[in-house]
């Protein structure tokens, strides 16, 4: 997982409260059998209508994207955040997330970041003023910056310390790698190992 | 479950602490050694991918082992799988198995079954140990006095690149089980009667420790039954204290340990027991004397009551909710209260599953049906839990008992206790199973399923409706 500093993108506005997982990736999508490649997944049966902003040419490369209170709702699938993340958005602006949801972002290197809803508003009226309108996000201060004004936002302190340190779970355990060598080292050598095969049916 | 080493501890909390890698700090979780990873196919392709887009290697090789199960087809099993989805879980466990070298029993090889009936079979599930397998019913594994957790895909990839998992410590909770068990009644009606006591979400945060002398008085097979359908009451793992039972059963299987190894580690094993004294979060007791052959009638494993009974009343419920549950199940299962359980006639009797597919449940299916013919108007599926259980059912000449009474002998696999293969009820279809979930559409979409151990399996499938084996009997001597 890259390390999360600041980030300069186009916003994409998504005037819609209540996004729920089954939306953010359909469940026909939940068949595969990868972790990545899941942009085509992404909204994908709003994406069907012209008019969805994602088809909009501007809006396309987007890579912040603000949307209305209560994102993520619905379903646990993780499949919800790897779509994002495959699509390119590095960065969710709400009101209220779905708590699974922001711990799942959380894992994926995805900053949900809440920001109160007049400022949500706000930032929508910007980009609607500017269409494809540059955002900087930034992890340090906890501030995103639009059209000269700047609006903080709000992210658990452990969950921001873990994106800026880049650590997915795994990285995060693998800090305690001596000790679970130490461990190892430790175990009677009785205990079960699948390698080299014993076979039953031989005998 | 941090108590002392000197102050009396509980089975849980011995195998708990002889696992922590790191002892977590403030309410965070503690870091736990997994010595056995299972694999299958539906939930370990997103765990593999993340490690190749992570770089990673699997860590330990030697405790991780692969089968497949859930989607494998239980007829023509040399022909090429008709379902793609199906199809491709197979191809990418078989490519991810090659490409990082794990240990695969693929469809035909003799060792492929469901993974928790695999496990066992080889020695590798072993007492004290830990085990997690991206399946719930890993809970199966804790009858040897080991912890078996059900695991997420992101769990199996942290597993699979650290051989660790970060978890939360869990509170325990006794389930004993005194007395002697009535000829006909098992260790499914046992467990059974246990849900539908705490209720589905009874266990939430426990590991269950089953105890008791109609407890030690099970075969391995029987406890195996029991600690499987812990995950039903919610509970995140079930364990039974390894005994003499215990090692007889794990002694000389292929990767047991032998010579001075099989000796320090029955030793070991001895210490494992809960002490006298020690504390458990909650208690509950069942009377092993007084049980009956036990029946599901709605759409959760809580959701049960003896054969002998009626259908019940919604109305009867003290609970709104479980009265507005009880209504929605009887519709679903298309019941009607009062009607006798044993007057409820069914399409399909399936045997089978990681609950009852292993080889004393084939014997105790075939001891019940050897010489008779099935009711003609139902289908019986028997499915052995893995290729070395048909085998050596097949050596003791149960196959040709099950064909003479006119069900199918099948191959091994999970097959209709949850139909991702071929094997599925049709809309409407009712069927008495050995397994252990009857959620709405579980076997098939519409279907309708009765949980039953096999011997009420077996008496189901003679008669035609939900049967004990004292009916069976009654009308032999009639
Ligand atoms: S037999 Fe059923 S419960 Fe057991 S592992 Fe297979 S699908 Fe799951």
């Amino acid at each position: 997982m890259e390390k999360f500093t600041t980030v300069t993108g186009v916003g994409v506005p998504l005037k819609r409260s209540n996004v729920d997982t089954d939306q953010i990736i359909p469940a026909v999508y939940l068949k595969r059998i990868t972790k990545t490649g899941f942009d085509d997944a992404l909204f994908a049966a709003w994406r069907k209508d012209p008019d969805f902003v994602l088809n909009d040419p501007l809006y396309k490369s987007g890579t912040i994207l603000v949307a209305g209170p209560d994102f993520g709702t619905g379903s646990s699938r993780e499949h919800a955040v790897w779509a994002l993340r495959d699509y390119g958005f590095k960065v969710v602006i709400s009101p209220r997330f779905a708590d699974i949801f922001a711990g799942n972002s959380g894992k994926q290197g995805l900053v949900a970041a809440k920001v109160p809803e007049p400022n949500v508003e706000r930032l929508w009226e910007l980009m609607d003023a500017s269409p494809g309108l540059e955002l900087t996000v930034s992890l340090e201060d906890c501030t995103i910056v639009a059209g000269g004004e700047t609006f903080a936002f709000d992210i658990d302190e452990y969950t921001r310390w873990r994106l800026r340190e880049g650590l997915d779970d795994i990285s995060l355990t693998l800090r305690n790698e001596d000790a679970i060598t130490q461990f190892e080292a430790r175990r009677a050598g009785w205990l079960p190992k699948t390698l080299p095969i014993a076979s039953t049916v031989a005998e | 479950m941090y108590t002392e080493e000197s102050a009396p501890r509980t089975l849980a909390e011995k195998v708990w602490n002889d696992h922590v890698v790191v002892r977590g700090e403030n309410g965070e979780p503690d870091l736990i050694y997994i010595d056995l990873h299972l694999l299958h196919e539906v939930t370990s392709p997103q765990a593999f991918d993340g490690l190749r887009a992570a770089g990673r290697g699997l860590r330990r090789l030697d405790q991780t082992i692969a089968t497949e199960d859930h989607n494998t087809p239980t007829l023509d099993i040399d022909r090429p799988i008709a379902d793609p989805t199906s199809r491709t879980q197979i191809q990418a466990l078989r490519t991810n198995a090659a490409e990082f070298g794990v240990r695969l029993h693929s469809l035909g090889d003799a060792e492929q079954g469901i993974v928790h009936v695999v496990g066992p079979q080889l020695g590798l599930t072993m007492p004290g140990i830990t085990v997690v397998c991206g399946d719930s019913h890993t809970s199966t594994h804790g009858a040897f006095g080991a912890i078996g957790l059900g695991i997420g895909t992101s769990e199996v990839e942290h597993v699979m690149a650290t051989q660790t998992l970060p978890l939360k410590p869990f509170k325990t909770m006794a389930i004993n089980v005194d007395g002697i068990l009535r000829p006909g009644v098992t260790a499914k009606d046992i467990i059974l009667a246990v849900i539908a006591k705490i209720g589905t979400g009874g266990g939430q945060g426990y590991i269950l420790e089953y105890r008791g002398s109609a407890i030690r008085a099970l075969s391995m097979e029987g406890r195996m039954t029991i600690c499987n359908m812990s995950i039903e009451a919610g509970a995140r793992a079930g364990m039974v204290a390894p005994d003499e039972t215990t090692f007889a059963y794990v002694k000389d299987k292929p990767h047991a340990p032998r010579g001075a190894d099989w000796d320090e580690a029955v030793a070991y094993w001895r210490t494992l027991p809960t002490d006298d004294g020690a504390r458990f979060d909650r208690e509950i007791t069942i009377n092993a004397d007084e049980l009956e052959p036990f029946v599901t009638w709605g759409t959760n494993p809580g959701q049960g009551i003896a054969l002998s009974e009626n259908v019940p009343d919604p109305d009867d419920f003290a609970d709104e909710n479980d009265r507005a549950a009880a209504r929605r199940a009887l519709e679903y299962m298309d019941l009607t209260p009062g009607t006798p359980m044993k007057d409820i006639p069914v399409d399909a009797v399936f045997m089978g599953s990681c609950t009852n597919s292993r080889i004393e449940d084939l014997r105790a299916f075939a001891s019940i049906i050897k010489g008779k013919t099935k009711a003609e108007s139902v289908r019986v599926m028997v499915v052995p839990g893995s290729a070395k259980v048909r085998l050596q059912a097949e050596a003791e000449g149960i196959d040709k008992i099950v064909e003479d009474f006119g069900a199918e002998w099948r191959f091994a696999g999970c097959s209709m206790c949850l139909g991702m293969n071929p094997d599925q009820l049709a809309p409407g279809e009712r069927c008495a199973s050995t397994s252990n979930r009857n959620f709405e559409g579980r076997q098939g979409k519409g279907g309708r399923t009765h949980l039953v151990s096999p011997l009420v399996a077996a008496a189901t499938a003679i008669r035609g409706r939900l049967s004990s084996l004292s009916d069976v009997a009654e009308e032999v001597m009639a």
